[in-house]
């Protein structure tokens, strides 16, 4: 094994010839949380640390003229919670990035890093996908746009190529009537895994029937899941009882959970259905206040 | 192993080191500047006994590589007294004895600090909130938040 190397470049077309020459043995560094510890139990073990925290670019939210808001790559929790636009356009976005880790954590962890670190469990991950965040790849080959839900393959793998990174995600210009929430269940108050965690984004029309829905789960597979089923379940009525039972019964068909100390497959997937619910409740409350 | 020159400020005084690639801010405050007072817990960003503040920032320095704090401003606890002066959150500690061994106290102190810098006047579930990332496994938390709210209160009020 090599001596450790560390680089922090200033600008993404360095970075990637960083990347390029470090042939797959190369790791990003943005807020560090999960990367040190898996330095630290060898659970890694790379030639070189590429820290991206000084490029300008990855440090900014830019809302544009269009709406759209971009996050980069290195822009912490704590700094994505202070942001007041990202905050009214996709407070579920924020909420679930904000339930990552403690104080500490949230003032160095990044909704990238949590997307790429591929853990089933992310809580920022449902949130991103059913917002329809797409991220930016840039890479040897140039740059390359991945929807949110493509990013994770299993766990803690990715569907980036060696040399590849993303440098940032973009959300979607907010339409009217339209917001996002996020519920996870964890067996504490605080500081835990999620045994399920529920995303809903729903966009409503002036009679508050619900024209567009996005519902993506985690915990309860080897990846995030988006389920378009369950998006569907939604759409052309107004969050009724009998669209809220088949968005549940849509939830819980997808579910492939795990038996773990966590939660029991059988108690994931039924909790997978109420939260879908509950989250859709709030998202629906939150798209009508908008009106 | 190649090393690595940093130049950093840590409590306001500017500092530089030498440091490995894969060192810790932890291992260089601790083993190469001798500011014992931040503690390594668990060492995996559970624990908040390595707390320190980096440009106004709480974080867990058991997290940061030392070469990560090139031109950043750190805080840590030895910072907080001013000369012989404790800073209310320490001499509030001692007074409401809200510490038993003293390991996980710097780490308090620096979290509960950044909440007042941040919040002078928290409620007690947002403190609670605030200092979930730092573990107490001897006094329990009633005593510490007991403190950092009147403490909240005394400075409001002065």
């Amino acid at each position: 094994m090599n001596a450790l190397q560390y680089e922090a470049p200033n600008t993404v077309k360095k970075a990637v010839a960083l990347l390029a020459k470090a042939n797959g043995k190369a790791k990003v560094l943005a807020g560090g949380t999960d990367l040190l510890v898996q330095l630290r139990a060898k659970m890694v073990s790379p030639d070189l640390i590429v820290d991206v925290k000084k490029i300008p670019q990855l440090r900014k939210i830019t809302v544009g003229r269009d709406g759209r808001i971009r996050v980069g790559a290195a822009v912490s929790g704590a700094e994505l919670g202070e942001h007041a636009r990202v905050s009214e356009a996709y407070p579920g976005v924020v909420e679930a990035v904000e339930l990552i880790g403690s104080t500490q954590i949230q003032g160095r962890a990044t909704a990238i890093g949590n997307l790429c670190n591929a853990s089933p469990a992310a809580d920022s991950v449902p949130a991103l996908i059913a917002a329809g965040a797409v991220c930016t790849v840039v890479g040897p080959n140039g740059e390359r746009q991945v929807p949110a839900e493509k990013i994770g393959v299993s766990p803690g793998r990715t569907s980036l190529a060696p040399g590849e990174f993303v440098v940032d995600f973009v959300l979607p210009a907010r339409k009217p009537r339209s917001a996002d929430a996020y519920l996870r269940m964890i067996p504490r108050t605080e500081m835990d895994i999620a045994i399920v965690g529920a995303g809903v984004n729903l966009s409503l029309d002036g009679d508050g029937v619900i024209t567009e829905a996005r519902v993506a789960l985690g915990a309860v597979a080897p990846t995030v899941l988006l389920v378009e089923e369950a998006g569907r379940a939604l759409v052309g009525g107004k969050l009724d009882d009998a669209a809220l039972q088949r968005l549940d019964a849509a939830a819980r068909a997808a579910c492939r959970p795990i038996d773990d100390k966590r939660g029991t497959i059988t108690y994931r997937t039924k909790v997978a259905g109420v939260l879908a619910r509950r989250a859709a409740a709030i998202a629906y409350e939150r798209a009508r206040s908008k009106r | 192993m190649t090393k690595y020159h940093v130049n950093t400020s840590i409590n306001g005084e500017p500092t530089e080191f030498l440091c490995e690639p894969q060192e810790t801010l932890l291992d260089v405050l601790r083993d190469t500047l001798g500011l014992t007072g931040s503690k390594e817990g668990c060492a995996s960003g559970d624990c908040g006994a390595c707390s320190v503040i980096i440009d106004g920032r709480l974080v867990c320095s058991c997290l940061v590589l030392g070469v990560e704090a090139e031109g950043h401003e750190i805080g840590t606890i030895e910072g907080l007294a001013q000369g012989a002066h404790l800073h209310p959150l320490q001499q509030k500690f001692l007074e409401e004895a809200a510490l038993q061994c003293g390991i996980c106290t710097p780490g308090f102190l620096v979290a509960a600090k950044a909440l007042l810098d941040a919040n002078p006047n928290p409620t007690e579930t947002e403190t609670r909130y605030w200092l979930a990332g730092n573990l107490c496994r001897c006094t329990g938390y009633d005593k510490i938040i007991r403190a950092v709210m009147d403490v909240a209160a005394e400075m409001r009020g002065a």
